[in-house]
């Protein structure tokens, strides 16, 4: 992939006040790719975004989305990103239908086009019969589908979804996911953020761990899973053949935990150190019962990246940017 | 402060097609409109409040004051009040401005639009132009009542409806001034309370309910002289008369002094509420 990455971040600042909501974040996304925020509250993931889909200008630093300022080129960014925020801003009073035509007429469209576009997206989003009906009576889920939906009434090359799923129900936090899986396979860029680790590790290509302002860590799923390096092996053996493996794991590592028959010690070197396990027992003529090998979750991953609680709850250093106009 | 010089965006106004302008707006209008369209309960309530001062000031006051009037009320407190009470009803429904904006900035709303393609000023003046047309309706409905209770014009069709004209075009120019309060505030409660605590002294201390030469004189200046009073008497003039005037005073005279203000208020709140929106975001 030549292609130019359709996000770039470099070392963004941004004060509210006294409040360090960015510190330095970097930030690279390639086309077609998904890519997760991930963060508690407080962490800058919406300060982030807002930066990027052109709402705050960064005191310091520079960012281009499909090669266009941010902060100079801003009308041209409109063009190109869908924002979806945080709480469906969907007005209750308007239908399905009028709400998303409207979006796309402020898209540029004239009214048939976007109303042509507004069947065409409802219908995806399983909003065609609720189509004609006011968002007021709309669920929890339906007014996220909606908001989705008016997003993209635009075709937007980059949808900027900011906590997609927080605060509605798991059904219809699955049709999200479906959404926005088809909306990859379409050649559209996902930049999400979310607070739950599960989401980040079912959708992202990339997750990006944000603390304090700053993008802490980057890899896939796997990859900061590995990098914790803390992968364990899980041996279950015949009671006969249990000093014999003693022998082989204490040359391994020195930290070997036994209980009953079963083994389970650190595997520094991930697959790496299983393979030579299996050689190594082979050698030895002991046949595993069982044998397996066990990742840390993301969300040890992220406690150890933090140092925070959970990935669900406020932070330690949550300080919730004040909805304020500075200056 | 690091780097000021990479903050210059809200400067450069993205050059916008002015038919775009024209076109988003009344995209925007539009939706602000349908929302008394479909909640008419909403009109209903920006309705009854006028209507009921109309009756309150008319039946409760209008004995006492009858007498401190300018002959050219035709004896009747309500021709006196009429214009004056347009004035402020007009102002208060321009508050609504204020109060719409921060409701769309508390829901997100306003960062939707932020982040679209379109003419930014849309969302600005879409609201002011439906926030207009709703206070038309709101005070069409006044004029019925009043003249059901004995309003009359003492001049000539013609020059009540160039009274009416006035009193729009300052509800439009305040219009203008709500919405750059609103933003500034953010609050909606906030701004509930910051718009009524700018326009009570205003309409109070002015020439709606009473004639200036009532008020003790350390409070004339003000009085006289304050935009409020101007679009009173020019409405004033222009319904009642040149004898609803002060000596010296004419018709013409006022009608420009209130133009002008009007004109003036316009030309410093609006680019002011739109350099304010384009930096205005939920969090």
């Amino acid at each position: 992939m030549a292609e130019a990455p359709i996000v770039e971040a470099q070392d963004i600042h941004l004060a509210f006040g006294d409040v360090k909501a960015l510190n330095g974040a970097s930030l690279c996304i390639e086309r077609g790719t998904v890519y997760g925020l991930l963060g508690v509250n407080g962490a800058g993931k919406t300060t982030l975004i807002n930066v990027l889909s052109t709402l705050l200008v960064p005191d310091s630093g520079r960012a281009s989305v499909g090669g266009d300022d941010v902060i100079t080129q801003s009308r041209a960014v409109r063009r190109r990103i869908g924002l979806a925020g945080q709480f469906a801003a969907v007005d209750d009073y308007l239908t399905g239908r009028e709400t998303v035509a409207m979006i796309g007429e402020l898209y540029g469209l004239n009214r048939a086009e976007a109303l042509r576009r507004a069947a065409d997206v409802l219908e995806r989003f399983n909003l065609a019969d609720a189509a004609d009906r006011r968002a007021a009576g709309y669920s929890g889920g339906m007014r996220r589908r909606l908001d989705l939906a008016a997003s993209l009434v635009g075709r937007p090359e980059i949808l900027f979804l900011d906590e997609p799923t927080t605060g509605i129900d798991p059904g219809s936090r699955l049709d999200i996911w479906r959404l926005v899986r088809e909306l990859v396979d379409d050649g559209t860029t996902v930049l999400l953020t979310t607070q739950y680790l599960e989401e980040a590790d079912e959708l992202a290509d990339l997750i990006g761990v944000i603390d304090q302002g700053r993008i802490v860590s980057e890899g896939t799923s796997d990859e900061l899973k590995d990098a914790l390096g803390d992968n364990r092996i899980h041996l279950r053996v015949r009671e006969s053949d249990i000093d014999a493996t003693l022998r082989v794991t204490e040359g391994f590592d020195d930290r070997v935990e036994l209980a009953g028959g079963e083994f389970n010690f650190p595997a520094p070197n991930g697959m790496g150190s299983l393979t030579a396990m299996v050689r190594a027992l082979d050698d030895v003529g002991v046949e595993p019962l069982g044998l397996s090998f066990e990742r840390p979750s993301l969300d040890e991953v992220f406690l150890a990246l933090t140092g925070s609680e959970d990935g669900s709850g406020n932070g330690p250093h949550v300080a919730p940017a004040e909805p304020q106009e500075s200056r | 402060m690091t780097a000021t010089e990479v903050r210059p965006a809200d400067s450069p106004p993205a050059e916008v097609h002015p038919g775009r302008l024209g076109r988003d707006t009344w995209v925007m209008a539009r939706r602000n409109l349908l929302r008394y369209v479909r909640l008419p309960q909403l009109l209903a309530f920006s309705v009854i409040q006028p209507i009921m001062f109309l009756l309150l000031f008319t039946y409760v006051f209008g004995g006492a004051i009858g007498a401190a009037i300018p002959p050219a009320a035709g004896g009747k407190y309500i021709n006196f009040l009429l214009p004056g009470l347009l004035v402020q009803i007009s102002l208060f429904g321009a508050t609504q401005t204020a109060i719409g904006l921060t409701d769309d900035l508390a829901r997100g709303v306003v960062d939707r639009f932020r982040s679209l393609p379109m003419a930014r000023s849309a969302v600005l003046t879409g609201r002011t132009l439906a926030d207009l047309l709703r206070n038309a309706v709101v005070l069409a409905l006044m004029f019925g009542v009043a003249f059901a209770i004995g309003f009359r014009y003492q001049t000539s069709l013609l020059g009540f409806l160039a009274g009416v004209g006035i009193v729009l075009l300052f509800a439009y120019a305040m219009s203008w001034v709500m919405a750059a309060i609103g933003l500034k505030v953010v609050n909606p409660e906030a701004t509930q309370t910051a718009v009524f605590l700018i326009v009570f002294p205003f309409v109070f201390a002015s020439a709606v309910f009473v004639p200036v030469q009532t008020m003790p004189s350390w409070l004339q200046p003000f009085a006289e002289h304050q935009p409020v009073t101007a679009m009173v008497q020019a409405a004033r003039a222009l319904m009642l008369g040149s004898g609803a005037l002060e000596p010296g005073q004419t018709v013409s005279g006022v009608v420009v002094v209130a133009i002008v203000w009007c004109v003036a208020i316009t030309a410093v709140a609006a680019p002011l509420a739109v350099r304010i929106y384009r930096r205005s975001t939920r969090t």
